[in-house]
């Protein structure tokens, strides 16, 4: 079995270019182990990064677990584990528990997911909706039965109403920003964990209507309309351009990862870390999602280079930050 | 007493009711056709040996499966060597030697209750019992308490963590009730007069269990093993409990490495929305069929040896 894995590996490093910027000499004597965990959503991500990095320095043992944004961050609070994937900021309780266990942190947006609104090929009605119409489409109170009900111009079709599953990050950031932390989404939707399921529903029935990551509809843009959002200055398309300008708003969301900071200070963590942000805006795009503005990368830098602990969506006050992406991080 | 019908009505009946079974098997030897053809034609063109020994990668043609096809192999190897001796032992113990009492009345309603048990409490149990072991040697791995050196095949360390040992035993237990009932209905099987017979010509009780009872009833135990690992090889529930992962560069060398899975492997890939992912995922369920036929094909051989015909 070794010898098979060294020919291999010595395949694959003669076959590809390094992305590695750092010397190589350096990473080769790395050594250690590097324990990540969390967010599905973010996995493909740190995925790329850990294998990229491991061609280069392939001592250091770096594994990647899929416990879910809400499951890493407990590890990680607990210091179990050296970084935590999330798909939304750690909440104000789970900043509570690490400060509880002594763990400090350095918090570090890596992408953007936009979530896509989509409807089926043959919805020659709609191609655009405002960000209040969204809301009264998948509210609870918003009583929408058909098409009609959105938009009096539109036919009296029933309307079908498709959604990721109700655990997931994704579903969790949707709510927030149609509906507020308080309100609740309806009930009588199509629910699917798969977001495969999500694009095989919609792009089956005229009168559907749902949302996921950017990465699905990007894959999908044959079976699936993407709609244009309005929040305020006119509809505007989901796009790898708007998305990172920020233009589509509200429904880009930044992807994070977050480095325990007593982790940091072992050399073959903060080479993976320094690897990671460097090679990100390349590999981010390779696997469906969206880099972010540089002006926001080199303040990540900044910040991962002082690493300065504690997250920037939370108030020293404890309340809850919420905005933009390019703004909370200006 | 029924009325009296006449042949015909008789045969009709009976042709029906064989017509019935017939549509019955058909209906589910379609459907499990129709899967496994679908799977095939899917996953056949990207199957090689090169998915089979690579690591995983961000890229569908470059990524494999070398982590998660040997960590379920190791996983599932330490969790039937477990699983066998404790469930046919328990199963022994309590249809043999034990009297009737309301102990072992207890005992065997617990057996019957644990079977229904979803596993992802196993999985809780196991990270509390051998991954954590209680917290007793302290809750970081790095204060674990280390038996030999970590790159020789015999390092142990404890507690185990999530490791491929703490995930075997994990699923041992979630197998185990399934062991020990299917092993307790073996041996229910084997007619008592054989036993009376052995008693008679003066055999002790050990005597006849490893003799004549045990033999008799290894078809049935095999069956019940058989059963029970193609349950084991396609959890994941209780492992990802258990602090499962999904990316791993190394295949396991000793019991306390790290590991991932092919249901979890095969999980994610389906998940993701480019469909040369979805292709690598019917290439990834297809190797993880072969590995269940490898397992039960060592129940099928270790039947065919141990079987002793009754005289």
């Amino acid at each position: 079995m070794p010898r098979t894995f060294t020919t291999i590996a010595a395949g694959i490093l003669a076959s590809t270019t390094l992305l590695a910027a750092a010397p190589a000499q350096d990473m080769k004597s790395l050594k250690g182990a590097i324990k990540i965990d969390g967010s599905s959503t973010v996995y493909p991500i740190t995925e790329a990064v850990a294998e990229e990095f491991n061609k280069s320095a392939s001592k250091v043992r770096v594994t990647v677990g899929i416990s879910g944004t809400g499951g890493g961050f407990k590890r990680f609070c607990a210091g179990e584990i050296d970084i935590s994937d999330a798909s939304r900021p750690i909440k104000k309780s789970e900043t509570d528990t690490a400060a509880k266990a002594k763990v400090e942190y350095v918090e570090l947006p890596v992408a953007y997911d936009g979530l896509t609104i989509v409807v089926n090929p043959k919805n020659t009605w709609c191609n655009s909706l405002t960000v209040e119409q969204v809301k009264k489409i998948y509210s609870a109170s918003g009583g929408v039965k058909t098409w009609k009900d959105v938009d009096p111009s539109w036919p009296a079709n029933p309307i079908k109403v498709y959604s990721p599953g109700t655990d997931s990050g994704t579903f969790d950031y949707f709510k927030e920003v149609t509906v507020g932390k308080d309100g609740s989404i309806r009930s009588d939707m199509s629910v699917s964990e798969d977001d495969n399921v999500l694009v095989r529903g919609v792009s089956g029935d005229e009168n559907a209507i749902g949302f996921f990551g950017c990465a699905y509809y990007f894959e999908n843009k044959d079976k699936v309309k993407s709609l244009a959002i309005d929040g305020g200055s006119g509809p505007v398309a989901p796009t790898v351009d708007t998305i990172e300008n920020g233009s589509y708003a509200p429904f880009s969301r930044p992807l994070f990862i977050y480095v325990n900071k007593a982790s940091a200070a072992r050399p073959e963590v903060a080479a993976f870390v320094e690897f990671y942000l460097k090679n990100a805006p390349e590999l981010v795009s390779e696997v469906g999602y969206v880099k972010l503005p540089d002006a926001i990368y080199a303040k990540v830098s900044a910040n991962w280079n002082a690493r300065r602990t504690g997250t920037q969506f939370t108030t020293p006050a404890g309340e809850a930050v919420t905005g933009a992406l390019a703004k909370v991080y200006e | 007493m029924a009325q009296e019908r006449s042949p015909a009505s008789r045969l009709f009946a009976n042709r029906a009711f064989l017509w019935a079974c017939l549509v019955a098997m058909n209906l589910a030897v379609l459907v499990l056709v129709v899967l496994l053809v679908s799977i095939f034609w899917q996953g056949w063109d990207t199957l090689s040996w090169k998915f089979i020994t690579n690591f995983a990668s961000r890229k569908p043609s470059e990524a494999g499966i070398a982590a998660p096809l040997w960590g379920s192999v190791w996983v599932c190897a330490i969790c039937g060597l477990v699983a066998l001796p404790l469930g046919v032992g328990t199963a022994i113990y309590l249809e043999e030697f034990a009297k009737r009492t309301r102990f072992t009345r207890i005992v065997q309603t617990n057996i019957m209750n644990l079977a229904g048990v979803p596993s992802i409490v196993y999985g809780i149990l196991g990270l509390t019992a051998f991954a954590r072991m209680f917290g007793a040697f302290g809750t970081n791995v790095d204060e674990a308490i280390e038996f030999g050196n970590s790159e020789s095949l015999w390092y142990i360390r404890l507690p185990f963590g999530s490791s491929v040992l703490a995930g075997g035993l994990t699923l041992m237990l979630v197998i185990l009730p399934v062991v020990i009932i299917s092993t307790q209905e073996a041996l229910r099987a084997v007619p008592s007069s054989l036993r009376a017979g052995s008693f008679a010509l003066g055999a002790t009780r050990w005597q006849t269990v490893w003799g004549l009872t045990l033999p008799a009833a290894i078809p049935g135990i095999m069956t019940g093993a058989i059963l029970a690992m193609s349950r084991a090889i396609g959890e994941s529930a209780p492992l990802l409990v258990l602090g499962g992962l999904l990316l791993v560069f190394n295949t396991p060398e000793n019991l306390m490495s790290d590991f991932a899975i092919l249901p979890l492997q095969i999980f994610n890939w389906a998940g993701r929305p480019q469909d040369a992912f979805h292709a690598i995922a019917a290439s990834a369920i297809i190797v993880q069929l072969v590995v269940l036929l490898a397992f039960n094909g060592v129940a099928v051989l270790i039947r065919q040896k141990l079987q002793k015909p009754l005289q």
